[in-house]
C-alpha cells in the first residue's frame, strides 16, 4: 500500500495514501471530534456531508480550516487538531446547534446516549452565548417511529441511511436554511410515506429526532392489572446486545440474566421468540421443499427461487416497491406472529385463559415489529396475536426501573412450552442465519439423511449480498443471500430480469441482520459492536444442546397436539399470511 | 399520495413523460425536468412530482426536496398573469417596494398568492438585467418600466377585460 508522510500535532507519522485527515488522526491515537460524521466501514455505510464543521482542523498554508471528515490528506501535509483558534470555531459551532435545539435533556429519550450532548460535555460548554429563534415542526409518530424535528441537527445521517443504503427514499432535507427539515415528500407523516420501519435511521441519530415509539408504561399496567396474564418472547438479537445497555462487553450472551430479569419484572410466562422461529422453519422448510420438488420435477408453474419473509420492514419493502412479485416470498409469518398466533390460540386454552385476557408481549432488535404487530390480519375481532413489542432498549429501561441489578442476576431458563429452543434459531437474529436453519432441517427432509456436518459456513458472513451452493445429496441448491434493502433491491432487480439462477433467498431489511436492527442498542457508528454481535449469535448456536430445528421436542409436540402437519389446515390459517399491494399512487388523468 | 386531489391532463402528462424521456430518464437530470414540468404545468403540484420521481426513479422526497429548496419552483398553481416585481438593487432604490404595495393593495394580493378567480398571482424576484427602466414590472409575457405608483392602476386596467 502507498503511503505518505504528514505531521499531525507534532508528530511525523506515515499513513496510506488517500487517507482523510480525521483518519490519519484516529490511527495515530488522536480523537478529533465529529458529529454529522458516521462510518461502518465494512458494512459501506458511510456519511460524510461535511456539513456540521465539528471536526475542523488547521492545515499549514492554507487560510480557512479544514473539515477532517472530508479533506485528503497530502504528501507534507502539517495539521494541527486542537489549536485556540480550532477549539473557539469548534465551540461556536456547537454553541450554534445548541441555540437552536430545545433544552430539554432531563427529559429527553435519547439523554445519556445522545452524542450531541456528549460533545457539549467534552467541549465543555456550560452556556449558550447565542439566543435567537428556534425552529419548531410539528411532531410525528408513526406506529413504530416518532419524529422530533426539532431536536434534528441536519446531520442527515437518517436521509443517507433511508436513501443510499436501504433505498427506501422515504426521508429527504426538504426548504433551505432555516426552514431546512428532514421529512417524507410534501411533509406528509411518515405512515404515509413509503416508510418501511427498518428503523435503520433511528439507529444512526446522533439526537432526540428519531426516537421509538415507547410501549413500556403500557407494559407496566398490564403487568399490574390482577386480571391479564402477561406472556413475553425474545427474539434472538436481543440475547448477543442487551448486556451492552448494562455495561457489559459487546457480544457478551446475556440469554440466562435476560430470563432472570423479566420473570423479576413480573411476566407470568417467559417464553422465547426461538420457539416460533423453529416453527417457521418447519413452516417455511415445508414450503420451500415443496416448490423446490415441483420445481425439480419439472413444475413449470411453481415460482422460485422463494424468498424468506420473517423481517417485516423487507415485507413491507416488497409490498411497497416490488408489488408484482409478491407471490415470490414466502407465505409463512415471522416468528413473532407465529409466536402470538400460538400463544392466544393454543396456550391460552392449555392454561383456561380467555385469548383477551392473555397479553403478548415481544422483545425485538427490530421497530418495524411495532408495526407488524398491528397489522389487521394478525388479529382475531380486534385482538391482536401480539399486544405490542418492545425494544432491546425499551427492555433495558425497564429492567433499569425495575430496581434490578442486571450484572448480578443468576441465569435462569425460560418456561414451557413455548421457550424450548434449538441453535437453529438463534442464528435466525444475523444475516444468513433463517436460510442455514432451513438448509439444516430441509436437508434431512429432502434427503432422508442425517446431517453430518451442521455448520454450513458458506452461508455466513457480513458482505451485502452472497450466494452459494449447498449440495443436498447430490442436488446442488443455489442460495442466496442479502441484508440491507438497497442489497435486496438489487437481488430482486437481478430476479425479475431472470439474471440469477437462485432456488431460495434469505433477505433482511437491516444491514447486518437483527443483531444490528432499529430496536438494538446503539452502535454510534462502531461496526465492531456488530461483529461481536455476529460473533456471540454463532457461539449460542454452537452451546445448543440441539441445533437443528425440526428436532426440538416441543414443536413436534405442537404439531401431535394441535397443529397436525406442517403447511396443513391449522397451519395455513394460524401461521401464514398474504401480501398487498402498496404502491398504488393514484393520480387523476383525463 | 394521500392527499392528491386534482386532475392532470392527459396531453400534459404525455408531454412530461416525453420531457422525461429527451433527459434519458436520468436521476442527475431532475432540475432540468422539472424546469420544463413547470413550463407545462404552470407548477409543481404533488401529482407531476409523483410522475416524475418514478420516470426517473428518484424517491419523491428527494424531488420534493428539490422543488422546496429552490424558490423558482412553485407548488402553488400560478394566476393567468403572473406579476412579478423586481427587487434587484437598481429597482429598489427607485421605489420598488411602494410599487408592489401599491400592487398588493389594488389586488387584495400577498406575495406568493394567486386571486380567487386565478387571475393574477404576484411574486418578487432579483433583477431582470433591465435596471435602465427600473422599477420594471412583469405581468405574464410583457415588461413594464419606469412604473410609478400612480401608473399601477392604469396597468392594471389594462387587464379588465382579460
Amino acid at each position: 500500500m502507498e503511503t505518505i508522510k504528514i505531521n499531525i500535532d507534532n508528530k511525523n507519522v506515515e499513513v496510506p495514501k488517500g487517507s482523510t485527515i480525521l483518519q490519519a488522526a484516529r490511527m495515530n491515537g488522536i480523537h478529533i471530534p465529529t458529529l454529522c460524521y458516521l462510518n461502518l466501514d465494512d458494512m459501506n455505510i458511510e456519511n460524510k456531508p461535511g456539513g456540521c464543521r465539528v471536526c475542523v482542523v488547521e492545515v499549514e498554508g492554507r487560510k480557512n480550516l479544514a473539515p477532517a471528515c472530508a479533506t485528503e490528506c497530502l504528501e507534507g501535509m502539517v495539521i494541527k487538531t486542537h489549536t485556540t483558534r480550532i477549539l473557539n470555531a469548534r465551540r461556536t459551532v456547537v454553541e450554534l446547534i445548541l441555540s437552536d435545539h430545545p433544552a430539554d435533556c432531563l427529559v429527553c429519550a435519547k439523554s445519556g446516549n445522545c452524542e450531541l450532548q456528549t460533545l457539549a460535555q467534552d467541549l465543555g460548554i456550560r452556556q449558550i452565548t447565542y439566543k435567537g429563534a428556534q425552529s419548531t415542526y410539528r411532531m410525528d409518530t408513526s406506529p413504530s417511529i416518532v419524529r422530533d424535528v426539532d431536536k434534528c441537527i441536519m446531520c442527515r445521517r437518517c436521509e443517507m441511511m433511508c436513501n443510499t443504503v436501504q433505498t427506501v427514499g422515504a426521508l429527504s432535507a426538504i426548504n433551505r436554511g432555516f426552514e431546512a427539515v428532514v421529512a417524507p415528500a410534501f411533509e406528509q407523516d411518515l405512515i404515509k410515506s413509503s416508510c418501511t420501519y427498518c428503523g435503520q435511521c433511528v439507529a444512526v441519530c446522533p439526537t432526540g429526532a428519531l426516537t421509538e415509539v415507547d410501549h413500556t408504561p403500557q407494559l407496566i399496567r398490564d403487568l399490574a392489572d390482577p386480571t391479564k396474564t402477561v406472556v413475553v418472547q425474545t427474539a434472538p438479537a436481543v440475547r448477543v446486545a442487551l448486556g451492552e445497555e448494562f455495561g457489559m462487553k459487546p457480544g457478551t450472551i446475556v440469554t440466562g440474566k435476560m430470563a432472570a430479569a423479566l420473570r423479576e419484572i413480573g411476566f407470568d410466562y417467559v417464553f422465547d421468540t426461538d420457539f416460533a422461529a423453529d416453527l417457521t422453519i418447519m413452516e417455511e422448510g415445508t414450503e420451500l421443499l415443496d416448490r423446490l420438488t415441483r420445481y425439480l420435477n419439472g413444475d413449470k408453474e411453481v415460482k422460485l427461487p422463494i424468498l424468506t419473509s420473517c423481517c417485516p420492514a423487507w415485507v413491507n419493502f416488497f409490498e411497497y416497491y416490488f408489488p408484482d412479485m409478491r407471490d415470490v416470498p414466502s407465505t409463512a409469518r415471522s416468528p413473532q406472529q407465529m409466536f402470538g398466533a400460538i400463544a392466544k390460540n393454543y396456550f391460552a386454552k392449555k392454561i383456561g385463559v380467555d385469548r383477551k385476557d392473555l397479553v403478548v408481549v415481544s422483545v425485538m432488535p427490530c421497530l418495524a415489529k411495532k408495526y407488524e404487530c398491528g397489522r389487521d390480519e394478525f388479529k382475531e375481532n380486534g385482538d391482536p396475536d401480539v399486544n405490542y413489542s418492545i425494544s432491546t432498549r425499551e427492555l433495558a429501561h425497564l429492567i433499569k426501573q425495575s430496581n434490578i441489578d442486571f450484572n448480578k442476576l443468576p441465569d435462569a431458563d425460560f418456561d414451557n412450552p413455548l421457550g424450548e429452543s434449538t441453535g437453529a434459531s438463534v442464528i435466525f437474529g444475523t444475516t444468513g442465519g433463517v436460510i442455514e436453519a432451513a438448509a439444516r432441517t430441509a436437508y434431512e427432509l429432502f434427503t432422508g439423511k442425517k446431517l453430518e456436518k451442521i455448520d454450513f459456513e458458506c452461508l455466513r458472513g457480513l458482505e451485502n449480498i452472497r450466494q452459494a451452493t449447498v449440495d443436498f445429496n447430490g442436488t446442488p441448491i443455489n442460495i442466496g443471500i442479502a441484508h440491507g434493502l438497497g442489497s435486496a433491491r438489487k437481488l430482486l432487480e437481478c430476479i425479475k430480469k431472470g439474471e440469477c439462477n437462485l432456488h431460495a433467498i434469505e433477505i433482511m431489511a437491516c444491514p447486518g441482520g437483527c443483531i444490528a436492527g432499529g430496536g438494538q442498542p446503539l452502535h454510534h457508528g462502531d461496526a465492531s459492536i456488530i461483529k461481536a454481535r455476529h460473533t456471540a449469535i454463532y457461539e449460542e448456536d454452537k452451546n445448543k444442546p440441539i441445533r437443528k430445528s425440526h428436532e426440538n421436542p416441543y414443536i413436534t409436540k405442537l404439531y401431535e397436539e394441535f397443529l397436525g402437519k406442517p403447511c396443513g389446515e391449522l397451519s395455513h390459517h394460524l401461521l401464514h399470511t398474504h401480501y398487498f399491494d402498496k404502491s398504488k399512487v393514484e393520480i387523476c388523468i383525463e | 399520495m394521500a392527499n392528491i386531489k386534482i386532475t392532470l391532463r392527459k396531453d400534459d402528462v404525455e408531454k412530461l413523460k416525453q420531457v422525461c424521456k429527451e433527459f434519458n430518464n436520468e436521476p442527475g437530470e431532475l432540475i432540468n425536468v422539472l424546469h420544463k414540468a413547470q413550463g407545462i404545468f404552470g407548477y409543481l403540484p404533488a401529482e407531476v412530482q409523483e410522475i416524475v420521481s418514478k420516470e426517473l426513479n428518484v424517491p419523491v422526497a428527494k424531488v420534493y426536496g428539490v422543488v422546496t429548496f429552490y424558490s423558482f419552483f412553485t407548488m402553488k398553481p400560478k394566476g393567468r398573469f403572473p406579476i412579478s416585481i423586481c427587487m434587484g438593487t437598481a429597482c429598489y432604490v427607485r421605489g420598488a417596494e411602494k410599487i408592489l404595495d401599491e400592487i398588493k393593495k389594488q389586488l387584495n394580493l400577498e406575495v406568493g398568492a394567486t386571486s380567487e378567480d386565478g387571475k393574477f398571482s404576484l411574486s418578487c424576484l432579483r433583477c431582470v438585467g433591465a435596471c435602465g427602466l427600473a422599477p420594471v414590472v412583469l405581468i405574464g409575457d410583457r415588461t413594464y418600466g419606469r412604473v410609478t405608483q400612480e401608473g399601477v392602476k392604469e396597468i392594471l386596467a389594462e387587464y379588465d377585460e382579460m
